[in-house]
């Protein structure tokens, strides 16, 4: 296992001992133990509700771990967002009140220490170039002066990328970015974050819906499910993760048997019930 | 046939079936007047049009005899200032008020109670003491609209900024914005176009609190002229004085929504 002590030598950026989260009596995520390097590229997958997003949150300082401790860069992750990690949401993750090109002006105004953010004379034109530069490379130079609600899905999702990019994050997270969007436009977007990520050198963690996608993005595929299971008491055990895979290594028998684990949850039928269980615990 | 629930008029259908309430009610006015004054000719309950136009000539045309002023057109002035002065205060302060309490979590709690109990008060019943403490003058008619209004616009200010996703809150501190940087340029902004929804959804009420304010204790204003001619039975008067507040009412609310639309056309409301 040289592959294994080559990854422990390398420095070490994100890292769980023992953690875990509960609300009240109902165990959400417990014991995860996992290490990630600078530069990984790691995918979540599960069924919904089993606590992929809510790692990403803890990840992004919006939820605090109950159990054990998730450590960035060997300190306690600030229980704040901030400008080192990045975020984008399947949704609302612009600003519906700023073109897109003021969209990503705006990200590099929030940098400077002000009061109010805006940014003016010399500044502002330094910063509008650096927005069309990166609006560029998001492939929406065509559209600087629209505002959200005259764009595709597709496009917003490109602009909640390029406005997080323009920040120069270290971690980028992405929380189902493009479960909303087609098969066709997904397949675009896939190339779009790999070059970003390649180009930017970022740490990416990718919450996802779509199982093919965690196998087939990125380095690291991680997936969520419960150890444990208590038919009477189903929120008494936490999810862990059950897998933890190279992509790209990973034998095809593999793929079907995660696929058949989680796979009956993807059944919009079964997925309603599993919200609304959700809903009234 | 087609069932009567999918009956839709045409464009200019519409506007006739519209305007069909409003010429059927002029008609039986008509009616009703002319009956009466057949009875009575110098019967002043139902006057006809022509001598409300006439009431209406000399109060906007002609100087009033005692001051020298268009009693109509220095009513309407003064109306206008107390009711503009009050909402911009109450629109200023509660602007301020709800995207603090909305916007931070320390401030809600601490102030929503209180507001809460202040918008319970009916403000009709603080003119008294507004009377005794700031005087019979201008200050007490403005006052009584800001605080009559200013609660409103404040609560509704601050559930407004409660809806904006907070994906966006987080999103604009991952940018690594500042407190005041989200306050400023991401919620201010986002709220300008609910402030003038607000504020046409208050003006009801503003006109309100100003025509009672001034029936109680003015000497000039829509609301004390027609408090005034009351004692005369001058519906010649009243009447025309209702339709023009009416009239304004309208008027501020229509140019008020076509300001939302001009300087926020990335707004939901203005689109709507």
């Amino acid at each position: 296992m040289s592959q294994l002590e080559a990854k422990q030598a390398a420095k070490t950026m994100i890292q769980a001992k023992k953690l875990g989260k509960r609300y009240g009596q109902d165990v959400i995520l417990e014991r995860i133990d996992i290490d990630v390097k600078e530069g990984e590229f790691v995918t979540l997958v599960g069924a919904s509700g089993c606590g992929k997003s809510t790692f990403l949150k803890m990840l992004l300082g919006i939820e605090t771990a109950t159990d054990g401790e998730l450590l960035l860069d060997g300190k306690p992750v600030p229980n704040e967002p901030g400008s080192d990690r990045g975020i984008v949401f399947q949704q609302y993750s612009v600003f519906p009140h700023m073109t897109v090109l003021e969209n990503v002006v705006a990200a590099k105004g929030f940098e400077k220490r002000s009061i109010s953010g805006y940014l003016f004379g010399k500044e502002k034109a330094l910063a509008k170039q650096e927005a069309s530069d990166i609006l560029q490379q998001v492939g929406l130079s065509h559209a600087l002066n629209r505002y959200p609600h005259e764009l595709s899905g597709g496009m917003k999702q490109r602009l909640a990328i390029a406005q997080a990019i323009i920040c120069k994050p270290r971690i980028l997270l992405l929380d189902e970015p493009f479960g909303a969007l087609d098969p066709g436009i997904r397949a675009d977007m896939h190339t779009l974050v790999l070059d970003l990520w390649q180009k930017h050198k970022l740490t990416i963690f990718m919450v996802t819906h779509d199982l093919k996608e965690g196998f087939h993005l990125g380095t690291r595929l991680w997936v969520f499910d419960k150890l444990r299971h208590d038919p009477h008491a189903p929120n008494a055990y936490g999810a862990s993760i059950t897998y933890d895979l190279p992509v790209g290594h990973a034998p095809a028998p593999l793929y079907e048997e995660i696929d058949q684990r989680i796979r009956p949850v993807f059944d919009p039928s079964k997925d309603t019930t599993d919200d609304t269980t959700e809903n009234a615990l | 046939m087609k069932k009567l629930i999918n009956y839709t008029p045409s464009r200019s259908n519409a506007i006739l079936l519209g305007l069909l309430p409003f010429a059927l009610l002029i008609v039986l006015y008509m009616i009703s007047s002319d009956a009466r004054l057949a009875i009575n000719p110098s019967d002043k309950i139902l006057p006809s049009f022509s001598s409300m136009g006439e009431a209406m000539y000399r109060m906007a045309f002609t100087p009033s005899r005692r001051t020298g002023d268009y009693v109509f057109w220095q009513d309407t002035l003064s109306s206008l200032m107390r009711l503009g002065s009050g909402v911009l205060i109450a629109a200023s302060i509660g602007l301020f008020l709800g995207l603090m309490t909305g916007a931070l979590p320390l401030l809600t709690a601490s102030l929503s109670p209180l507001l809460t109990v202040i918008s319970l008060v009916p403000p009709l019943a603080l003119l008294p003491i507004l009377f005794i403490a700031v005087g019979l003058g201008e200050t007490s008619k403005i006052t009584l609209i800001a605080i009559g209004i200013t609660p409103f616009i404040a609560r509704d200010i601050q559930r407004r900024v409660q809806e904006i996703p907070s994906e966006q809150l987080v999103k604009a501190q991952t940018l690594g914005a500042s407190t005041s940087q989200i306050l400023i340029r991401v919620l201010l902004p986002q709220i300008l176009p609910k402030l003038i929804d607000a504020v046409r959804l208050s003006l009801g009420a503003g006109w309100l609190f100003l025509i009672a304010a001034e029936a109680i204790s003015s000497t000039d204003g829509l609301g004390y002229r027609i408090f005034l001619v009351r004692r005369y039975l001058s519906m010649d008067v009243i009447l025309p004085y209702v339709a023009w507040i009416t009239l304004l009412a309208f008027l501020v609310d229509y140019l008020l929504g076509r300001l939302n639309r001009r300087l926020f056309p990335w707004s939901l409301e203005a689109r709507s």
